[in-house]
């Protein structure tokens, strides 16, 4: 069952230096908080996996928690470069990050084998990519019925997923909705979960399009309001898209971006935790 | 043509995309350009076009342009919202989507696309986001669509990495590759207009935007262009396709500047 806790003693008890942490959210439901506190806590030599990495994982790599970087579209969406990830890549600052580069369909495929323990899954993909050739998670194999050749994936078990949702009840149940992207598949591939969540209530009321997560394969939850921002969380935030124009600025410049940093997440105003 | 348009060469772009869109039933949409273009499209040409994004929104009706694939009200105006492994396998893999629509960083002339790295004289190799969607959206949707800006940095003789492949080195490599969708029909720039040589696949200019000349557009690529015999020119955009077109840019500048 499920421990409802804070986002402090989570983070403390379930990531640990070495993991392979997943934080997941396509856009929407993005685990940002959970990260900042990840940060804080000062991780090291993390595989970060992740389709879309975007701010959340420019600011942890840039702080230098990743090692390794597990993922299929590192950008700022719709707005540019990520350039703390450019940096490491480019330069190795503040650490050097090895990749391991799929497609969407290909990491979402890795996902969906972890969830089912399988070692891997198959797919229509990577054909005549250069993507197959750099990446030893990627391969073929011969359909037995049909002999067509298909492309195979590794599965992906990270030793922790952290997902945020918009709810859960006292009782750890996870109810989630609006753009699901792959957090049920990252959360059920992991071995240990921790879920932020934009409230805790009494009883989770059903909501068109929603999915449960039962309390027994969640490890953690705790309350973080907001805790997807500038990502928001349908029917308590929207996106703030204004702040992804904004971090195209405070990320460009090493300095600028260790500054904001130290104000906004290592030692905020008012910090309480 | 005139010397003074009033339109941009961008806008010209987006409008001939849009055109490219007309008989199309469900178009998978990326990010950018192509899904301006998509949105001028259902707004203009096409009203019953059923726009997919890769968050797993199926029939998406945004009021305003999408900052991001995932922007809340693709959600809230979809006939479905599914996961992402859904949205690969069950729609796109298996052949639910008519028309991708594709950007791209750099294109060479059989129109594969690089959307990955760019090796760099005397300086680290520049990281570009990757793959994304792009390279199942190629090999799997009906047919696939490019937009891009023209310029001999884009359109580039050999491409330093193949990220999503069109036709690979020419004629037969999709066959040979398993691809099963017809791969890109059309590369809509804000020059003009080309698309594959039936026999060969290379690309070829078949259109030219009001104001532009063949030279132009060689100029602006960076292998010896291949010009079709008999080059149309693109019907300047009517007042209806700028008007709305400018409308949904207006709106979408004052709905992402605002702070939540």
């Amino acid at each position: 069952m499920a421990e409802i806790t804070s986002l402090h003693e989570a983070v403390a008890g379930l990531v640990h230096d070495g993991d392979i942490v997943s934080l997941e959210g396509f856009t929407h439901l993005i685990p940002t908080l959970a990260g900042h506190e990840i940060v804080r806590q000062q991780r090291r030599d993390l595989t970060l996996v992740r389709m879309t990495p975007d701010l959340v994982y420019d600011q942890m790599i840039g702080m230098g928690v990743a090692r390794k970087l597990v993922f299929s579209w590192g950008g700022n969406p719709g707005v540019g470069s990520l350039h703390r990830f450019r940096d490491a890549v480019e330069n190795s600052w503040p650490v050097p990050l090895e990749v391991d580069e799929h497609s969407h369909a290909g990491m979402a495929n890795r996902y969906v084998a972890g969830a089912s323990n399988l070692p891997f899954a198959v797919l229509r993909g990577y054909q005549g990519s250069g993507l197959a050739g750099r990446s030893d998670t990627i391969s073929t194999v011969t359909c037995p019925f049909t002999g067509e050749e298909l492309a195979a994936v590794a599965a992906i078990n990270p030793d922790v997923a952290v997902i945020h949702a918009q709810r859960a009840d006292r009782a750890g149940n996870v109810q989630l909705w609006g753009i699901l992207g792959v957090q049920k598949e990252a959360v059920l591939a992991a071995k240990r979960v921790l879920v932020t969540v934009e409230e805790i209530v009494d009883a989770l009321d059903p909501v068109p399009g929603a999915i449960v997560l039962p309390s027994w394969v969640v490890t953690a939850v705790a309350p973080v309001p907001g805790g997807a921002h500038p990502s928001y969380a349908a029917g308590y935030t929207t996106r703030d898209n204004a702040f992804y124009t904004a971090w195209d600025t405070i990320s460009r410049d090493r300095d600028t971006f260790a500054r904001w940093m130290d104000e906004h997440v290592v030692e905020p105003a008012g910090a309480h935790r | 043509m005139t010397d003074t348009l009033t339109w941009t060469s961008d806008e010209m772009m987006t409008v001939a995309s849009a055109r490219a869109l007309a008989d199309a039933t469900t178009c998978f949409v990326g990010i950018g350009l192509p899904s301006t273009a998509a949105n001028l499209a259902r707004r203009t040409r096409n009203p019953d076009l059923v726009l997919i994004y890769e968050s797993g929104t199926i029939g998406a009706k945004p009021d305003v342009l999408p900052l991001s694939i995932g922007d809340g009200e693709l959600a809230d105006t979809a006939d479905a919202v599914v996961a992402v492994p859904e949205i690969f396998n069950y729609w796109l893999q298996a052949g639910r989507c008519d028309v991708g629509f594709l950007g791209a960083a750099q294109v060479d002339r059989f129109a594969n696309i690089n959307t990955t790295v760019i090796p760099r004289e005397g300086q680290p190799d520049l990281r570009l986001p990757g793959a994304g969607g792009a390279p199942e959206i190629a090999a799997h949707a009906g047919k696939v669509l490019v937009t891009v800006r023209h310029s001999p940095r884009v359109f580039v003789d050999a491409l330093p990495f193949v990220t999503s492949v069109g036709f690979g080195t020419g004629a037969g490599d999709r066959e040979r590759l398993g691809l099963r969708g017809a791969g890109p029909t059309e590369v809509i720039t804000d020059l003009g207009v080309m698309a594959p040589d039936p026999r060969t696949r290379e690309l070829t200019l078949v259109e030219v935007h009001p104001g532009v000349s063949v030279e132009q557009v060689r100029e602006a690529t960076g292998w010896p262009l291949r010009v079709a015999d008999e080059v149309a020119t693109t019907e300047p955009p009517t007042d209806n396709e700028l008007g709305v077109l400018r409308d949904l840019q207006a709106r979408t500048k004052e709905a992402h500047s605002a702070r939540s």
